[in-house]
């Protein structure tokens, strides 16, 4: 694989590997039999991968959920769809980047692909605006999504975005009547909707085209109402207890799934998306069928009726307050 | 900076030091200006008979400031007298992440429910007003700076609900620093939980109307705030998605003044119309028997 950014956990892993590298080489320059010594290091490589990624903490959940080379939205679409056309814009004046949707299939199944989208780079970034969506984003993904239902095409969301944009055009053009009109239009659609958060889902800019049939997260993204680090300098009055607050706000796959507003977890390839983008891929591409099978078998009232239920049952409350 | 400053509210830290405090005009006096008799406007200094202010909606008779009101008082100056049925009191907050940051959210729930009488931070239920019946939910900002958890989220969407199957029009008075992360994500997901009720309501024909007061910020106005079929707001009151530092920060730019004020909004299209509030049930009245609400005589059903 090419240089790539090291989280400071993943060390100890690259240390083994340049250690395997180096008897690699060594057995190809001399006759030596290092078979034996390269399973042995190789399967401790493995175990410490899997040692190291059964365990993050939710601050370094972030950092794998943030990785650059973790796998993005066009990543997936151009790993799950041989066909694909995209299309823009919100026809309000704008197409948004930062923010992406189009054609292609699922299986044989043509479906609507849209998601957030980030760059790899610095460049690409400023580009994608970091993958915080603008009002006309949340546009063009609504127009889209209807276009789809009257098509009958099936919606496949991808979350991955720190936020929607905070910016004076953002709110001039009205960044919360963008995400509260999808909030309540994504109720409305007549084919399934099944939304993934690939990377990080972050807030109201997540949840704007989040409204899902189905929630599905892959195991090392995180979901937030507030990002750590405006959470802990906010509660905290102290920035740097991000991961305090990370820890508090219950934002892994598991935890999201216990509090039911996960509908399923899917594995990521041991050492992460980032390590393994083509298997990430296949994993993804099975949930993403076995789920929209189960839903392709709901008429759309069901689907609707179903969709309005799941939302209605989250959140946590005492129907006895007492007095 | 009193009380009335929210210490566990999204995006709000900045505007409480922009507007040095505006203390909540209540029927209860308290001790914000020396004996209670009297009231200071925090805009024009002006110092008036507390009894006086309370007669003219809470708005400065010299400068029109909106003094900040809480939702008892705001039901009394929307509804025909006793006409007020509330809903689902007993709905409390629970814990459900055990969440602490420099103190537990027990003991901040706690401390609101003490300071305010109420359970969490809306309060819901049916009423009228010049006779017509609507089902009206008013969000407190003096709890937890009016932020939505579960519960807000809950007798929200109950309210919608009972509406929708009633066929009456809902007025919701938002008064918000947006989602509560205290209950993290469940939070969020009332967004959501509450757009879809709206849907419901929207798809019977009915009419929402939000009325967005000082502060209508973050997850609030990223989903009922802005959903109404009409949007009324109240002057000067700040209504925006992102946070002003959070936005200055970014552009490193200097915003405009009005930046994320009623005003500011309506010049972008963002809000329907501008009520002052003495001028408030009045409106909406009108706006409802516009929209051929019928009046609801005398005994209303108990929900
Ligand atoms: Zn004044």
């Amino acid at each position: 694989m090419a240089r790539r950014l090291l989280l400071e956990f993943e060390k100890p892993l690259v240390d083994l590997e340049e250690q395997i590298d180096q008897i690699r080489q060594l057995a190809r320059d001399s006759e030596v039999d290092v078979n034996q010594q390269l399973q042995q290091l190789e399967t401790l490589a493995a175990r410490r991968r899997e040692e190291i990624f059964g365990s993050l903490t939710p601050a370094q959940k972030i950092q794998v959920a943030r990785h650059p080379q973790r796998p993005s939205c066009l990543d997936f679409v151009q790993l799950l769809s041989e066909e694909w056309i995209e299309l823009h814009g919100d026809r309000r004046g704008s197409d948004d980047k930062a923010l992406v949707a189009g054609l292609g299939r699922l299986g044989s199944r043509p479906v609507l692909f849209l998601g957030h989208q980030k760059g790899r780079d610095t460049k690409e970034n400023v580009a994608r605006n970091f993958g915080m969506a603008s009002p006309g984003g949340y546009r063009k993904a609504l127009r889209l999504m209807q276009h789809a239902d009257r098509f009958g095409l099936p919606i496949i969301a991808f979350i991955d975005t720190p936020g929607a944009y905070a910016g004076r055009q953002a709110e001039e053009l009205g960044q919360g009547e963008a995400i509260a009109v999808n909030l309540r239009d994504m109720f409305a659609l007549s084919v399934p909707v099944i939304a993934t958060v690939i990377g990080e889902g972050g807030s109201g800019g997540a949840l704007g085209i989040g409204v899902a049939d189905r929630l599905l997260m892959f195991e090392h993204s995180v979901y937030t109402v507030a990002s750590p680090e405006a959470c802990a300098s906010i509660l905290w009055r102290d920035a740097a207890k991000a991961s305090e607050a990370a820890e508090a706000l219950r934002i892994t796959s598991r935890d999201l799934l216990q509090l039911g507003v996960v509908d399923r977890v899917i594995d990521e390839p041991s050492g992460g998306n980032h390590w393994a983008p083509v298997k990430a891929a296949d994993v993804l591409r099975q949930a993403l069928e076995e789920t929209l099978q189960e839903l392709l078998s709901l008429d759309s009232e069901t689907l609707r009726r179903q969709r309005y239920e799941k939302y209605r049952r989250i959140g946590h409350l005492l129907e006895d307050g007492g007095g | 900076m009193g009380r009335f400053l929210p210490d566990a509210v999204s995006l709000l830290d900045w505007f409480a030091d922009r507007r040095k405090s505006a203390p909540a005009v209540r029927p209860i006096q308290d001790t914000e200006e020396g004996d209670g008799l009297w009231s200071k406007c925090p805009t024009c200094s002006q110092v008036v008979y507390r009894k006086d202010l309370l007669a003219n909606a809470s708005v400065c008779a010299g400068c029109g400031h909106h003094h900040r009101i809480d939702s008892q008082e705001r039901l009394r100056l929307i509804l025909d007298p006793g006409s007020f049925v509330p809903m689902d009191e007993h709905l409390a907050p629970g814990d459900p992440l055990a969440f602490r940051d420099r103190r537990a959210y027990s003991d901040r729930l706690r401390d609101s429910q003490r300071q305010t009488g109420l359970r969490d931070a809306v309060v819901c239920g049916q009423g009228r007003i010049d006779g017509l019946p609507l089902a009206i939910g008013v969000m407190e900002f003096r709890f937890m700076g009016g932020s939505m958890g579960s519960v807000v989220g809950e007798k929200l969407t109950r309210l919608i609900e009972a509406a929708t199957a009633s066929g009456w029009p809902v007025l919701i008075v938002c008064a918000s620093g947006g989602a509560r992360m205290q209950e993290g994500m469940l939070s969020l997901m009332q967004m959501a939980k509450i757009s879809a009720a709206l849907e419901r309501h929207r798809q019977a024909r009915l009419l929402y109307l939000p009325l967005l007061t000082h502060p209508t910020t973050g997850g609030v106005t990223a989903s009922f705030a802005m959903l109404g079929d009409l949007i009324l707001a109240e002057p000067k009151a700040l209504i925006g998605f992102a946070g002003r530092r959070v936005i200055e920060q970014t552009l490193r730019e200097k915003l405009p003044d009005d930046f994320q004020t009623a005003e500011y909004l309506l010049d972008h299209g963002f809000v329907d119309v501008i009520v002052p509030r003495p001028k408030l049930r009045e409106t909406l009245a009108s706006l409802l028997r516009l929209h051929g609400v019928q009046p609801q005589p005398e005994a209303v059903a108990t929900p």
